[in-house]
Order: structure tokens, then sequence, then C-alpha cells
């Protein structure tokens, strides 16, 4: 017998709303489906009606996890599109930010993970070392989450040299206790059994669902925009890409344990780089932006966050378009959750670190039959002539 | 004071709800439960269900399609039920105030009691408010 089981729309387990439903046969999921659009703000929307600078703020609050990688995605698209090139401190600020906050995700995943599979000690870990990142952050930003740091052109603030020794004192002070949660994780048996051979995404289905970031990683696929396209300080600094074979929840906790201990690699080696170009200029100053458009992205927490901006050299971008790593990533459930069992499906669910509020879209629903509607190609096209007429007629008409 | 609200007042049952939020003040919320902070020792526990629910910890700002839900969500929790508006979304709308998914912040849906405003409120914020909203019950 078929029974469908929904998840959300507001369920203890998520902490954002979106549905998921679940058709079962038995125990065993048979298929999945997501329904998105509780969340969606219009942001791209927005982002038309703000100027190029305010939007830098506006995109910061699409997420508050990955609240550094859109801006810094944005701006790579914007100094692409106007042809600007950072100052080298930009570029080490830029991945100081970008690096601190992957450890404190990474950190805050490992600890919803474990809270989702009933292990609530792994929680309290994970998010009691995550406090002195945040202090750091608030140290050297200003506040615990939404930094404000990136700016087109480089950076909003310096990191002032009075600062690189407590971002120092964090670090070494943050390698012991990662080390312990990573053998503690990984030698626990009861990880063991609760996310060895649970959710496995093959390698040749990470690539056909197009899977990014540590969701791709742990399937065994190499890839890394801060390695294959690197911007930022990327390109001048020395570590590695984890990846993992087994593709199942466990590889994904790996993959995510040990990029922790790249990031502070990085960030040690780009503190560095901020004592040689101490007092340098950190931003350019921008002073329009010409018509054109950029793409820019980023390696945020989560995978590849993609951006584009369409300028027609007026004060606020004409067009601007995000795709965001979670949108990616969800299409991947159809390989990795069908077939397991009801429960092992909550963490497999959990296991792409799933950021509702950055993929959020609209879903058109048919109230009747409760069908999504989906629109082609052609009908979008027909849809923008059919509004672009109306604007015309009522430009003429001189309603507008 | 009757029995009811001091029994309230010393095991307070919060229901986290978020509608349209960046997820700042969600994380916020949850790291108030975290060793640091650690919102227990005011008896205030996260509960799975609102039907359980004395205080509904409410984030972001409301969507056209999240504002019945969230209506029914508050219809459904148990009176005496307070509704506390934690961030600047939730207490104004804020950034996105002008989009066209919007439908109003919290107050326009459900009663609210509580304004707890910041980008996101600092966790030390969100238990001052919390305390300060226990102290009101009389």
């Amino acid at each position: 017998m078929k029974t469908v089981i929904p998840i959300g729309p507001f369920h203890p387990l998520q902490e954002e709303p979106e549905l998921f439903s679940l058709t079962l046969d038995g125990e065993t999921v048979t298929d999945v489906d997501v329904r998105l659009g509780y969340n969606h703000r219009g942001i791209e929307k927005i982002a038309e009606t703000k100027t190029w600078d305010q939007d830098t703020f506006l995109i910061e609050r699409i997420c508050g996890i990955c609240s550094t990688s859109h801006p810094i995605a944005y701006c790579n698209a914007v100094e692409d599109c106007a042809g600007i090139e950072i100052p080298e401190r930009a570029k080490y600020i830029r991945s100081i930010v970008g690096e601190l906050e992957r450890l404190h995700s990474h950190l805050l995943w490992l600890g919803l993970a474990g809270h989702f599979i009933g292990y609530n000690t792994l929680f309290m870990w994970g998010w009691k070392w995550r406090e002195p990142i945040l202090d750091l952050f608030e140290q050297i930003t200003g506040n615990r989450n939404h930094y404000a740091m990136i700016k087109i052109g480089g950076a909003r603030r310096d990191i002032k040299n009075e600062d690189i020794p407590s971002i120092r004192k964090c670090l070494s002070g943050l390698v012991p206790p990662l080390e312990m949660i990573t053998k503690a994780a990984l030698d626990d048996p009861v990880l063991h059994a609760r996310l060895k051979g649970v959710g496995i995404l093959k390698k040749e289905d990470a690539i056909k669902y197009c899977a990014v970031g540590p969701t791709a990683r742990a399937s065994g696929v190499a890839i890394d925009v801060r390695k294959d396209e690197p911007h930022a300080a990327y390109g001048m600094v020395k570590w590695n890409v984890i990846t993992q074979e087994a593709g199942d929840v466990f590889a994904k906790a790996v993959v995510r344990l040990l990029e922790c201990f790249e990031s502070v690699k990085i960030v040690q080696q780009c503190v560095d780089g901020l004592e040689k170009t101490k007092g340098a200029e950190f931003c350019k100053e921008v002073e329009n932006i010409p018509p054109g458009e950029g793409i820019g992205h980023y390696e945020a927490p989560r995978g590849e966050t993609f951006h584009y901006v369409r300028s027609d050299g007026a004060n606020r971008p004409v067009r601007h378009k995000i795709r965001a790593p979670t949108y990616v990533n969800l299409p991947s459930f159809k390989a990795s959750c069908i077939g397991q069992t009801i429960s092992d499906v909550a963490i497999t669910l959990a296991s792409i670190d799933p950021c509702y509020c950055c993929t959020e879209r609209v879903a058109v629903i048919d109230p009747k039959t409760r069908a999504k509607k989906h629109i082609t190609g052609e009908e979008l096209v027909r849809l923008s002539q059919e509004k672009t007429r109306k604007i015309r007629d009522g430009l003429l008409k001189g309603s507008i | 004071m009757n029995l009811k609200t001091w029994g309230l007042k010393k095991s307070i049952w919060v229901f986290h709800v978020s509608s349209g939020a960046c997820n700042n003040c969600d994380i916020e919320v949850l790291d108030c439960l975290t060793p640091r902070f650690d919102i227990e020792r005011f008896g205030m526990v996260l509960v799975g269900s609102v039907r359980h629910a004395d205080v509904l910890l409410c984030c972001g700002s409301i969507t056209k399609q999240a504002a019945p839900r969230i209506k029914r969500l508050y219809e459904q929790a148990a009176k005496p039920c307070f509704v506390v508006a934690i961030g600047g979304c939730a207490c104004s709308g804020c950034i996105f105030k002008d989009s066209y998914n919007f439908a109003g912040p919290y107050d326009k849906i459900i009663p609210v009691h509580a304004y707890i405003p910041g980008c996101p409120p600092k966790p030390e914020a969100i238990l001052a408010g919390a305390v300060k909203l226990l102290s009101t019950l009389k």
C-alpha cells in the first residue's frame, strides 16, 4: 500500500519552511518530491530597484549562513562586468572572511546532523566550538553574522593589524577541539552504524544530477570553484581539495570535517599575506558600472553559488540572477533517497546541508488538482513578449 | 498571579516558526539552546509541536504563501500563547518590505507580544527579550 508522508512546511526537523512529500511503500521510500515557495522573498526583483552598492547588503540577506559567499559572488560578477581588478589586500580579506564562514558553517552542519539523528552531544559540541569563530567575526567585522565586509572593488573595511594576533589565537585554539571532534565523530560506532551506507550518491549520479560542493566531493567528483577558477586569494595559498569515494552521509561528514582543517590552513596563510600588505589599499574607487553583463561564482560552504548581473550603465542592475548550491543539489535526492527506509531519509535530506532561503523559487500550484505548473522556454518567451506589449501599450496610453 | 501563570513562568515551552527568513535569526535562536547561552536555565525548552507551545519564536518576513499557514499555526497553539517577533524582518519587514511576495510583518497576521529588533539580534538580546516577556506575566 502506498502512503504519502509530508515533512513540513513547519516541521521540528527543519528550521525553514519547506514541504517534502515522501511516497512510501511500507517502510521504503519510493518517491520524493519537494515543494518550495514558503520562503520566497523576491530578492532578484528587489535587487533591480536598489543601487549597485545597496545590493551587496540585500544579497547578504539571501542566506544567513552563506552571508559572505553571495556578496563575493555578486561582487565578482559586477567586477567582471566593469573589468575591475581588486587590490591584493582585499583578496586576502575576502578569503579570510569566506573561510572563517566555511568553518562556522561546517561546524553548524555537524551539530545539526547530530541533532537530526538524535545525537545531541554532537550538536552541543559542534555549536560550542563554533562560538569562538563568531566572537572573532564580531571583533573583526562588528557583527556575529551578516558581516558586510565585501564591497564592489574590494573590501568595505580593513582588518586591523591589532586584530591579527586574535585571529591567530582563535585558529590555534580551534585546531585541538576540531581534531578532537573529528576523531570522536569518525570513530563513533553509533555514527558508523547510523551514517555508513546511508543515502549513497554514486559518482555517475553526482555527475548526472550536477551536484556541487561537499555533496559532489563526497562522491569522488573533485569539483571546487576555489581550485578550478581561483579568485580572491585562493590561487596564492597552498591547500587541497578534499574528496571521498563512498558517497554516503558518512563520507559527506568526513569531507566537511577535513575541509575545516584546510580552511584553517588557508586563513593562516592569508593572515601572513595581510601582514605583508600592511597599510596597502584595500578597496578601489568604483565610479560607475559600464553597460554589459558579468558572471561571478564562489565556492560557498554548500557548493558553487553563481551570480549573473546585467548593466545598462545606470546605477542599478537591469537583471540579477542567482543560482544557489542547494538548488542544484536538491535533485540528487532522487538518486540518494529512493530505496531508503523513512528513518534514514531524514538524515539523507539533511546531508546536502540544505539551505532553502538561498534556493527559493516560486512554484505555481493549481489548487484543485494540486499539480505543479511547468513553464517551458517558449512559454517564458511568450510571457515576456506579452509583458513588454502591456508596458508599451501602458506607456502609449500614459497610464504608467 | 494565579496558579496557571505561576506555572507558566517556571517552564516556558517555545516553538520556533520561520517564514521567509534568511536563516540567521533561526540559527541565533538555536544558538540560545547551546552551551554558551543555555536558555534551558530559564526553564525554556524547544518543543516539536505547536500544540505544546507557550511561546512562538517567530523569525523572518511573512511571504504570501506562508501567511495563511502562520495564521493556522497560531490558531492551533493552546492559549495563552505569546508571540515573540525576532529580527528586523519579523518586526517591520526590513529590506524585504517592498517585495511582491511580502504579506506583512508578524503583527499584521497574528498578535505579537514582544519585539526583538536586530539583524540578527544577538542571543543575549533574545534572552533579554524572553526574560522581559516573563516579567510582564502577572
